[in-house]
C-alpha cells in the first residue's frame, strides 16, 4: 500500500514538516523534526532505487489523472539516481546543521532556518522526480525562493546582495524556462515530458521549437550556473550559512544539470538535440572555457570558500563537457561526475563549515598552521582535495578518467589533454590551501583553536570516506550512471 | 470584428524586451525589480494569447456554444503570477534590508562600500 505511494512521499514528506518547523519555533525540535524528515526522504529515495533496478520505470499518478493531462510522476534510473544524490547530501548535512547554524544563525531565526531548507529540499527533489514540463517550474521557484532566503541569512552584509544578484539572475533562468515550455505547448499542446518526445518530431522543423530549445537551454543554464551563466555562484556560495553552502553546492546545481539531460535526451531526443540543433557545437567550447579560466580564477582567491565556489564552476564544466559528447560514455562521465563531485564539495564545504565555527573566518590568511591546531579537519579538507584534482583511488579520479575515455572515443584528444591541464590548476588551488594550513606557523597572538565537535566532523568525515569508497568500488555509481546513460540515450532513438 | 493578427505577440516581445532591458541597464535595486516585473508579465501575457481560440468563447459550459478557447494556458499562469508575486515581495523585502546595512539601494554605490568583494 505504502509502496505504491512512495514516489509521491518523496515530495510530501518534507513539504509537510516544512511549515511544522515554523509550528515548534525552538531551535532544538525544528532541528530533530527537519532530520527526521530529511533521513525519511532519504529511505524513500533508497526503497525508490531499489524499486526501479527490480521493475524499470516508475509512473506515478497524481491524485488519479491519467497522464497527459494530469501530473506524471515518472521514475526512471537517472531521476531515482539523482533523487538519491540529493536525500543523501540532505541526510549527511543535516546532523552537521546543528553546531554550526547555533553559530551563525540567530537563535530566534534558526527555525525558520529549517522550515526553508526542508522546502528547498522539496523543490530539488520535485524537480527530480517529476515528469511535467510546467511541474518544474513549479519545483524550481520553490527551491530557488527558499534558496535566495537561505544564502541572505549569511552574516555578512555581502549575503543580502549575494543573495540579490542571484534572485535576478534566477528569475530571468526561470522565467526564460517558462517561455520555452509555453512554446512548446503552443506546438504541441501538451505538457508531459514523455508526451511531447513523442509530439514533437512531426513540429521539430519549424522556428518556434528552435526558439523554445534555445530559451530551454539558457534558462536552465543560469540555473546550473553553467559557464558563462555563472556569475551569481561565486558571490552566493562564498557569503551563504556553511550550511547552505554546502547543500547547495552539492544538490542544486546538480539537479539543473539533470533537468538539462532531460531536455536534451527525453523531450528533444539526441536527434534534434545534436543533429539538427548541433547543441555540442556550442556546448564544448564553453565547458572547457569554464574547466580553464574558472580553475584559473580560483588559483588567484583568497576567501577560500570563493576558491571552492569558482571550482564548482570549473567542474560543473566537465559536467556539461560529457554530456555534450552525447556518447553513452560521455553522458555516463556526466551524471558520475554529477554524483562524485556532489560528494567531493559536499565534504571541502562541510570542513570549511567547521573551520568557519571554530575560526570565525575562511580567509587563507586567517587559516595559517591551522593542520596543526585542527588535524582531523584539514586532515578532510586534503583527502577531498585529492578527489576533486583526481588522484587515484578517490572518486574524481573515476569521473576523470570516464571523461577522458569519451574524449579519446571521439578522437579528441585535444580535450583529454584540457582536462589533465584543469586537473593540474586544481592542484595549484588546492595546494594553496595546504600549503598554508600545513608549512606556515601559527601567527603570533592567535586565539587558541581546538578541534571542531564530533557532532560536525562525523558528517564531514563520512562525505570524505564516501569519495574513498566509491573511488575504489565503482559498481553503484559508474554502473548505475551507466545504465541511466544508456535509458536516456536509448529512450529516445 | 478586426483579426488582431500577431498584434499580441508583438505586445510580448515588446513588453520582454523593455523589461530585461531595465533589469540590465538600471543601477537602482527597485527599479530592477520593476524591470523583472514587467518582464515576467509579458510572458503571461505570452501564454494567455495562445490559449485563445478564434471565434470561439468563454470556457464556461453552456449549451448554446460548442467551441470553447483552451482554459489551461490561464490556469499555468495563474500559479506563474503567484510566484512572480513572492518573487517581488522577496526581492523588495531584501532591498529594505540590504538598504539597512548600506543606507542606500544604487547598486553602484553598495559596490564602492565592499571593495574587496
Amino acid at each position: 500500500m505504502i509502496a505504491e505511494h512512495l514516489p509521491a512521499l518523496q515530495v510530501v514528506i518534507p513539504l509537510l514538516a516544512a511549515p511544522l518547523c515554523v509550528l515548534l519555533r525552538r531551535p532544538g525540535p525544528a532541528w530533530a523534526l527537519a532530520t527526521a524528515a530529511s533521513w525519511a526522504a532519504f529511505g524513500v529515495a533508497v526503497l525508490l532505487l531499489i524499486a526501479v533496478l527490480e521493475q524499470g520505470v516508475l509512473s506515478y499518478h497524481l491524485g488519479g489523472w491519467e497522464p497527459p493531462w494530469g501530473i506524471e510522476y515518472r521514475v526512471d534510473l537517472a531521476n531515482a539516481f539523482v533523487l538519491l544524490i540529493v536525500a543523501a547530501i540532505s541526510a549527511v548535512v543535516l546532523p552537521f546543521a546543528r553546531r554550526s547554524v547555533a553559530a551563525e544563525i540567530p537563535e530566534e531565526k534558526a527555525y525558520l532556518f529549517y522550515s526553508m531548507y526542508l522546502l528547498c529540499l522539496t523543490g530539488l527533489l520535485g524537480i527530480a522526480i517529476t515528469g511535467d514540463a510546467f511541474n518544474v517550474f513549479v519545483f524550481l521557484e520553490i527551491s530557488s525562493l527558499s534558496s535566495y532566503v537561505l544564502i541572505s541569512l549569511g552574516k555578512d552584509r555581502r549575503a543580502l546582495t549575494a543573495a540579490f544578484q542571484y534572485l535576478i539572475m534566477g528569475t530571468i533562468g526561470a522565467t526564460f524556462y517558462l517561455i520555452g515550455v509555453g512554446l512548446l505547448y503552443a506546438m504541441t499542446g501538451t505538457l508531459n515530458m514523455a508526451d511531447l518526445a513523442q509530439r514533437l518530431p512531426a513540429v521539430a522543423d519549424t522556428r518556434t521549437v528552435h526558439a523554445a530549445f534555445a530559451f530551454l537551454v539558457i534558462g536552465i543554464g543560469v540555473k546550473a550556473a553553467a559557464f558563462p551563466l555563472h556569475l551569481w555562484l561565486p558571490n552566493a556560495y562564498c557569503y551563504a550559512p556553511s550550511v547552505v553552502t554546502a547543500f547547495l553546492a552539492a544538490t542544486a546545481t546538480k539537479v539543473s544539470i539533470y533537468v538539462l539531460l532531460r531536455i536534451l535526451f527525453t523531450v528533444f531526443g539526441p536527434v534534434f538535440s545534436f543533429e539538427a540543433i548541433e547543441f555540442d557545437l556550442v556546448m564544448i567550447p564553453l565547458a572547457l572555457a569554464a574547466m580553464l579560466l574558472a580553475s584559473t580564477t580560483a588559483i588567484f582567491q583568497n576567501n577560500v570558500k570563493r576558491l571552492l565556489a569558482y571550482s564548482s564552476v570549473a567542474q560543473i564544466g566537465y559536467m556539461v563537457l560529457g554530456i555534450s559528447l552525447g556518447s553513452v560514455t560521455g553522458v555516463t562521465a556526466g551524471i558520475v561526475h554529477l554524483f562524485n563531485h556532489a560528494m567531493i564539495k559536499g565534504g571541502l564545504f562541510l570542513a570549511m563549515g567547521c573551520v568557519f565555527v571554530m575560526l570565525g573566518s575562511v580567509q587563507l590568511r586567517d587559516m595559517a598552521g591551522l593542520g596543526r591546531r585542527m588535524p582531523w579537519t584539514m586532515a578532510a579538507f586534503v583527502i577531498g582535495g585529492l578527489s576533486l584534482i583526481g588522484v587515484p583511488a578517490t572518486t574524481g579520479f573515476i569521473s576523470k578518467w570516464v571523461l577522458v575515455q569519451a574524449t579519446l572515443e571521439r578522437g579528441q584528444w585535444f580535450f583529454a589533454v584540457l582536462i589533465l591541464a584543469s586537473s593540474l590548476l586544481a592542484l595549484v588551488y588546492v595546494w594553496r590551501v595546504v600549503e598554508v594550513a600545513y608549512f606556515r606557523p601559527a601567527p603570533e597572538g592567535a586565539a587558541e583553536v581546538s578541534e571542531a565537535p564530533l557532532a560536525m566532523l562525523i558528517p564531514t568525515w563520512l562525505l570524505i570516506l564516501a569519495n574513498v569508497y566509491f573511488g575504489v568500488d565503482t559498481s553503484l555509481t559508474l554502473g548505475v550512471a551507466r545504465r541511466a546513460a544508456e535509458t536516456l540515450l536509448g529512450g529516445a532513438a | 470584428m478586426i483579426d488582431p493578427g500577431l498584434y499580441n505577440y508583438w505586445i510580448v516581445v515588446v513588453l520582454m524586451m523593455a523589461g530585461f532591458f531595465i533589469v540590465i541597464s538600471h543601477g537602482n535595486l527597485v527599479k530592477k525589480i520593476v524591470g523583472l516585473n514587467i518582464f515576467q508579465t509579458s510572458v503571461f501575457i505570452l501564454y494567455i494569447s495562445f490559449g485563445k481560440v478564434t471565434d470561439a468563447t468563454a470556457p464556461i459550459l453552456d449549451e448554446a456554444y460548442s467551441e470553447y478557447s483552451n482554459p489551461l494556458p490561464h490556469v499555468l499562469i495563474l500559479t506563474a503570477i503567484v510566484v512572480g508575486v513572492a518573487t517581488s515581495a522577496l526581492g523588495l523585502a531584501l532591498i529594505v534590508r540590504i538598504r539597512e546595512a548600506y543606507g542606500t539601494v544604487e547598486e553602484d554605490e553598495i559596490i564602492a562600500q565592499d571593495p574587496d568583494s
